[in-house]
């Protein structure tokens, strides 16, 4: 699952990649006529509307792609970059920004793209840039106050309309179809005439029509995490599936024998396993068998995953979603914890012993309910070693 | 070699562009930038020409903490590498290679340049506000749906057309 970086690509080689898509990046820019201030602020005075066209083409496709990864479980968008809100500082940054493009003609970007054909005035647009970033800095203090105001946090767009997001996409969408339109009619009027180009050919309309089909087909289907979820809170759905068991005795076997092919997933809430956690478990939600810190945890080859919860259907609940999401080798805990507390750590001998089975059972039962609450006692004192969870990518400028 | 003035279908451009910062995120996590690597570098130059004053400068102190290591090994740094190589390759095979101060014929060299660098110094102040330019905060914010990005993006715009009525004699 992606993001690749930091896992997949280490963080030298994403340097050169960081080289390759910037050489795709400027070559992109600069075909498209980014390269030079006139057909840069055109979209200002209406003679040229190329950076809109650009810009919300590049936006959409972008965003529409994002959603559609996220949607189908291909990359984990808990894990990417999403600017922070910091709305004062956004608004007042950004209207300086829309300054510094009609007046220097260019944006940082687009500067280097020019500056690299030869454009004397994109260098010194670059310079000024470099001045500014140098008076930010050195005038922190007095900028620090605006800078840090206003945080909101990390939020989306359609949260914070309160909007689904194949809604917001949809709006998104519609709204740029609407500005190409109109800004292709605007262009005209200025120009006198119409761009021979941009006449709309059968093409564009069959590419959008493909479009428009398969996204709407994608963005009706529910979203992948809250589908599975959905059925896993479905009792007829658990009934008829059958995950594989382990007795509480082979667990505390295992546990004692300190059984490295064993991993246990604790599905309790955090209390409760700050309360009692059994030695080598590890404290999860069902949310977190989702992205791709769980990928990650359930790479390991030859490894047995008991679930643990406190009753045996909450556990086949997560056990379901394991499944749902390719993972194997699960097994749920036969009563849940609630049976293993009875029978293993809270173990009384029973006074009626029926046969010579049973009478093993409850000799290692006797003994296990002895070491396992010492084993859990020691590994209480070692848990103090932090979670390593995927960090977000950091980004930004 | 194509003509001096074909570009590419605008509609087009925006479809790969869109495609290259989609790959970007998969890659990486993150989308495109530009004013990041802008700010590395002058992190970079105060750091090595005024050490003792980068390391008592609160700026330049917050900065070291957050991003370790030599400023100018960024990732930022590294794709605007690329974006001149890719923008230069471009203007080859374009034929658009070429020294010229660009101005529009009412205005004098001198205009121009004087608008440049105030236009760039806006830029470049505005740019660390908003915590990315037209492409980190803008175009990448939009990707993501963030709405610190999308606000930045609108008020870019929403500014420059404010603007431009203002400044209509340096273009028109």
């Amino acid at each position: 699952m992606a993001p690749l970086v930091p896992d997949i690509i280490g963080n030298e080689l994403n340097l050169v990649v960081a080289l390759l898509i910037g050489i795709a990046f400027g070559f992109i820019l600069e075909q498209a006529g980014f390269s030079t201030s006139k057909k840069l602020v055109g979209l200002f005075y209406g003679y040229d509307f190329t950076v809109l066209r650009v810009f919300f083409t590049a936006g959409i496709t972008a965003m529409i792609g994002v959603i559609a990864f996220g949607h189908f479980g291909l990359l984990d968008l808990n894990l990417i970059y999403v600017n922070p809100t910091y709305i004062w500082s956004a608004i007042v940054g950004g209207l300086i920004m829309g300054l510094g493009f009609v007046v220097g003609g260019f944006c940082p970007g687009t500067s280097v793209c020019a500056a690299a054909i030869g454009k004397i005035d994109a260098m010194i647009f670059i310079a000024g840039s470099f001045l500014g970033v140098f008076i930010f800095a050195e005038g922190y203090p007095y900028f620090e106050g605006l800078y840090k105001s206003g945080f909101w946090g990390y939020p989306h767009m359609f949260e914070t309309l309160g909007m689904s997001q194949a809604a917001f996409a949809v709006v998104m969408t519609v709204f740029a179809v609407v500005a190409f339109i109109a800004t292709t009619m605007i262009e005209k009027k200025v120009n006198g005439k119409s761009n021979p180009e941009l006449v709309p050919v059968r093409m564009y309309y069959g590419l959008a029509l493909t479009v428009i089909v398969i996204s709407l087909t994608a963005f009706l289907m529910p979203e992948r995490q809250s589908d599975i979820l959905n059925r896993s809170s479905n009792e007829a759905v658990l009934n008829s599936f059958d995950p594989m068991k382990m007795t509480a005795d082979e667990l505390a076997y295992r546990i004692i024998d300190n059984d490295r092919k064993l991993q246990i997933m604790d599905f309790r809430t955090q209390d409760d396993f700050k309360q009692l956690n059994l030695p080598g478990s590890e404290n999860l939600t069902y949310e977190n068998l989702f992205g791709k810190d769980a990928a990650k945890t359930f790479s390991r080859k030859n490894v047995d995953y008991v679930f643990l919860a406190n009753t045996e259907d909450e556990e086949k609940k997560a056990a379901y979603i394991a499944r749902e999401n390719g993972y194997e080798n699960v097994y749920v805990l036969s009563d849940g914890m609630n049976g293993f507390r009875e029978k293993i750590i809270d173990f009384r001998m029973p006074s009626k012993i029926e046969n010579r089975h049973e009478a093993d059972t409850y000799k290692f039962r006797e003994k296990a309910s002895i070491l396992i609450p010492e084993l859990i006692k020691e590994n209480k004192d070692k848990v103090t070693q932090e979670k390593k969870e995927s960090k977000r990518a950091l980004g930004g400028c | 070699m194509m003509k001096k003035s074909e570009y590419m279908n605008p509609y087009l451009a925006g479809f790969l562009l869109g495609l290259l910062l989609l790959v970007t995120i998969f890659i990486t996590g993150r989308g495109l930038g530009a004013s990041g690597a802008f700010k590395s570098g002058v992190v970079a130059a105060v750091s090595s020409i005024a050490p003792a004053h980068a390391s008592d400068t609160h700026y330049y102190l917050e900065y070291a903490e957050e991003h370790k290591g030599n400023p100018l090994k960024s990732w930022l740094v590294f794709e605007v590498m690329g974006v001149l190589i890719g923008a230069f390759a471009s203007g080859l095979i374009s034929n658009r290679v070429k020294l010229k101060l660009e101005h529009s014929p009412r205005i004098t060299s001198t205009t121009r340049i004087i608008a440049a660098s105030f236009g760039g110094l806006l830029f470049g102040l505005g740019s660390q506000l908003g915590r990315g330019c037209t492409s980190g905060s803008a175009l990448s914010g939009m990707a993501v749906l963030s709405t610190g990005g999308i606000i930045t993006m609108l008020a870019i715009f929403g500014g420059a057309y404010a603007f431009a009525y203002f400044f209509r004699k340096l273009w028109l």
